[in-house]
């Protein structure tokens, strides 16, 4: 300890640089778009914007805020989520339980616990799930969103892991008085298993939000698609139509890049405002999975 | 006393019901929808209805040029990805385990983990703004300092590493995370008992922090093993375009086109389920060694 020598030093001087140095990088690229969103049409098109907004405006964010088919795809984002977590976490907390069990109480316990695994393991891929979905009728709602992807497995088994490490005796007490199954669930194990059902709540959030594919996949008609498609059909494969009179005369003032900018980043707004509570969770979340007997 | 527990169960049989519904109608009943790739599927026969045609899907693609390129960018990029992916993350949890500023090195972890939770639409998007040959900032940054533009996205030479550097931008900073824990997890006595030996900080890396971490590299490792054949369907749909198709193709976007776009069912199934099959067997070697080396178990 008395000896900090030269060479650990200079170590340490090298290791802070490096290591501001790359988290400065990673977030360099979010920086320079939101930067990109609030510039002129001038300066986005001419390339002067780095960091920092030139020309500052806000009309790149009026347009999309006055957008249709944005504030369409946003509202059918916010009824994804909302529904498909709800849904989802009561299929986790729900199955989870009866898995977390020994076998001495649940003769098949194991016998369902791999009907849900061979399901990680296998599955008929892209286009035969594409054909149940469309055979049932569900191409074009919101179901289609919200259901196939309603029991995440992984999630199951962290839960099942969590419920396994909480006292069993409050369980068998809560039996002897007398309470059914579900009291025994809904009131015992459920408010004890709240740190991890917040941490599992705020993935299936993050999960609904970001997911983009499925809409692309099961939506025939854009006005279904949720935000994170919408945005992928007009970022990605550039098919940018203004869809009224006064929204083409309004592009003349502001550049696409700005306009794409700023959806970017309303895009990833919601994610940056949860951002501190996943960090806070998602530590336990991943310890979660480890804590077994 | 058999009557008895079965009326003691039937509540957890129906705890289960609706999940093992789901479940069963969104993954085992397209399960069966693999015999379309032995078909020659019309959609609106039915499965039961198409003509039953054997291998002929297979023979069919093996006999198409693009599949070989298809396969061999898959393994390229998937193999790429899982090096890269386990060495930054080791590298930099080493070295965030020795910062001793409580708040700097908080910092630090805020900002590398964030790209984790947006998502390839965002990223894609961002990257292919600060990446365009003529407005992008990077482009710009090397014609600046007098190098020539080059089309990341747009150039089979750049475009597999691109995706390879960009998947790590969005993932090393996550998965540094179980590293970390692991790092907690050494006990500080055997720190102690290395001074007094008079090991100095590299020997302590060397003998202590590493092999302190080995389990869970090797765990993790192994689990990758699973991945081969996944080089990241989402990234790269997003990303690519035809001109990079002979670099970037990759089994997952080979199977979109031509089932969802060309209605080629009959062989897009054939070659997702090959994928499928592969994939089965290395996730299950990856498991059972994850289990013998590491004692892992998923439940």
């Amino acid at each position: 300890m008395v000896k900090e020598s030269l060479g650990r030093k200079l170590f340490l001087g090298f290791d802070y640089t490096f290591m501001i140095l790359l988290s400065l990088l990673c977030m360099f690229p979010l920086v320079h778009v939101l930067a990109v969103s609030f510039s002129s049409n001038a300066a986005s098109s001419a390339g002067l914007v780095t960091l920092w907004p030139i020309g500052f405006n806000l009309k790149s964010y009026e347009f999309v805020m006055q957008n249709a088919e944005f504030l369409r795809s946003l509202g059918v984002s916010v009824q994804r989520v909302l529904l498909g977590s709800l849904i989802q976490m009561l299929l986790i907390v729900i199955t989870a339980y009866p898995l977390s069990m020994e076998a001495s109480r649940f003769r098949f316990r194991t016998a369902y616990a791999w009907y849900f695994l061979v399901t990680i393991l296998f599955g008929g891929g892209l286009i035969p799930t594409y054909m149940v979905i469309k055979d049932l009728g569900m191409l074009d709602t919101l179901w289609a969103l919200i259901v196939p992807s309603s029991v995440p497995v992984f999630s199951v088994v962290l839960l099942l892991n969590f419920y396994r490490g909480l006292p069993r005796e409050l369980e068998e007490a809560a039996f002897i008085d007398g309470a059914s199954l579900l009291r025994t669930l809904f009131s015992i194990i459920l408010p004890l298993s709240l740190p991890a059902i917040a941490t599992l709540l705020l993935f299936s959030m993050v999960g609904h939000w970001n997911a983009w594919f499925d809409g692309l996949l099961y939506m025939n008609r854009p006005e279904n698609y949720p935000l994170q498609s919408y945005l992928q059909t007009l970022i990605i494969n550039n098919d940018f139509k203004a869809t009224t009179a006064e929204e083409l005369q309004m592009l003349k003032s502001i550049s696409n890049r700005s306009v794409k900018a700023a959806q970017i980043f309303l895009g990833a707004l919601p994610i940056l405002l949860v951002y501190p509570f996943l960090q806070k969770y998602f530590m336990k979340g991943i310890v979660l999975g480890s804590v077994k007997e | 006393m058999l009557k008895k527990s079965w009326k003691r169960e039937l509540p957890l049989h129906l705890l289960l019901l609706p999940a093992a519904a789901i479940v069963f109608i969104f993954n085992y009943i397209p399960m069966a929808g693999i015999l379309m790739a032995f078909e020659r599927y019309i959609p609106t026969k039915g499965i039961w209805g198409s003509k039953w045609v054997g291998f002929d899907n297979f023979s069919y693609i093996f006999s198409l040029p693009d599949t070989y390129t298809v396969l061999w960018n898959t393994l390229f990029i998937a193999c790429m990805k899982i090096v890269v992916g386990q060495v930054t993350p080791i590298a930099v949890a080493l070295l965030l385990n020795e910062m001793r500023s409580a708040l700097i090195k908080r910092g630090v972890q805020t900002l590398i983990y964030l790209p984790h939770f947006l998502s390839w639409t965002i990223l894609g998007g961002i990257m292919i703004d600060i990446l365009s040959p003529s407005s992008g900032i990077v482009n710009q940054m090397l014609t600046a300092i007098g190098g020539k533009p080059i089309f990341f996205l747009g150039d089979n030479n750049w475009f597999p590493f691109t995706i390879v550097i960009s998947n790590e931008w969005k993932e090393f900073g996550f998965s540094t995370i179980v590293y970390l824990a692991a790092l907690t997890g050494i006990s500080p006595a055997l720190y102690e008992a290395a001074v007094m030996d008079g090991a100095g900080r590299w020997r302590q890396t060397w003998h202590i922090t590493l092999p302190g971490m080995r389990p869970v590299i090797i765990l993790l490792v192994t689990l990758s093993l699973g991945q081969v054949l996944n080089a990241g369907f989402e990234q790269i749909f997003v990303l690519y375009s035809p001109q990079v198709y002979e670099s970037g193709d990759i089994i997952d976007t080979m199977v979109y086109r031509m089932g969802m776009l060309s209605a080629q069912y009959g062989p897009a199934t054939a070659i997702g389920l090959m994928k499928s099959f592969v994939s089965l067997i290395l996730i299950s070697v990856a498991y059972f060694l994850a289990y013998r080396l590491a004692n892992y178990r998923i439940f």
